[in-house]
């Protein structure tokens, strides 16, 4: 199962978009119990396509909580698709589709 | 060396040259390491959009709550009338106060939501890149309990 998960929705030529990625987002700031640092692990790149367009783009920082919530708004239409893809700092990366509702 | 491959080598320096002046901003359409890992929060800008000349602005809507009981997850709303290239959003003392970046393109509205982790009571900013120039708006953000581990 993919780790993102999308909601997008029309409305007067405007798609609500409200996704979820699982992600650890490990700042590089905590410790474990023998006092070595957990390493940092964290998405740096999420990007939405929507017919073959870029509608938006993020960069995130540690300081995004774990499990990022982002929300953004683009101008679409109902059955458009939705691609939003995340990288992180370990090259792992991840893509999600859905048809806007 | 004769004078025809000497002319060569200086016609692709010049190229490349050209080429990095046409497209400064491509490094950070990657993930720009100096502007996120930086304690300081005038260098992050300069980092990020070449200068740090910001003037407060009341067209930027900057939610976040009064008190944030948890630091780790912290909503945060940004939004703005203006016609915006690009919308960032800080958080002045934690380790690295820049936290997201978001690039607007044309039909996309100037509007970026997400969660944030502060680590303690502070000054939260949200900047917005608009024709060249960097507006803010800033709040503060009291914690109960910080999130930045450790």
């Amino acid at each position: 199962m993919s780790s993102i998960r999308i909601k997008a929705k029309e409305r007067n030529g405007s798609v609500d978009v409200k996704t979820l990625m699982k992600h650890n987002m490990e700042t590089g700031l905590r410790k474990k119990k023998d006092g070595s640092k957990i390493p940092e692990h964290w998405i740096t790149d999420v990007t939405a396509e929507s017919g073959g367009k870029t509608v938006f783009t993020a960069a995130f920082n540690t300081s995004i909580s774990k499990d990022p919530y982002l929300a953004f708004k683009f101008a679409g239409n109902k059955g458009d698709t939705l691609k939003i893809s995340w990288k992180d700092n370990t090259g792992k990366t991840d893509s999600a589709e859905t048809a806007v509702k | 060396m004769d004078r025809r491959s000497i002319l060569k080598i200086a016609g692709t320096i010049s190229a490349a040259v050209a080429a990095t002046a046409a497209f400064p901003r491509i490094v950070f359409a990657a993930y720009s390491q100096k502007a996120f890992k930086n304690p300081s929060v005038e260098d992050s800008l300069n980092q990020l959009f070449g200068s740090n000349a910001t003037t407060p602005s009341d067209d930027i809507k900057l939610k976040a709550p009064d008190i944030a009981e948890n630091g780790a997850v912290v909503p945060i709303e940004v939004s703005t009338s203006m016609k915006a290239d690009q919308i960032a959003f800080m958080v002045k003392e934690n380790p690295n106060p820049l936290a997201i970046v978001a690039n607007i393109p044309a039909g996309t509205e100037a509007m970026v939501k997400t969660r944030v982790r502060m680590g303690k009571t502070t000054q939260v900013t949200a900047v917005v890149s608009s024709n060249g120039k960097l507006y803010t708006a800033s709040k503060e953000v009291k914690v109960t309990i910080g999130g930045c581990g450790g």
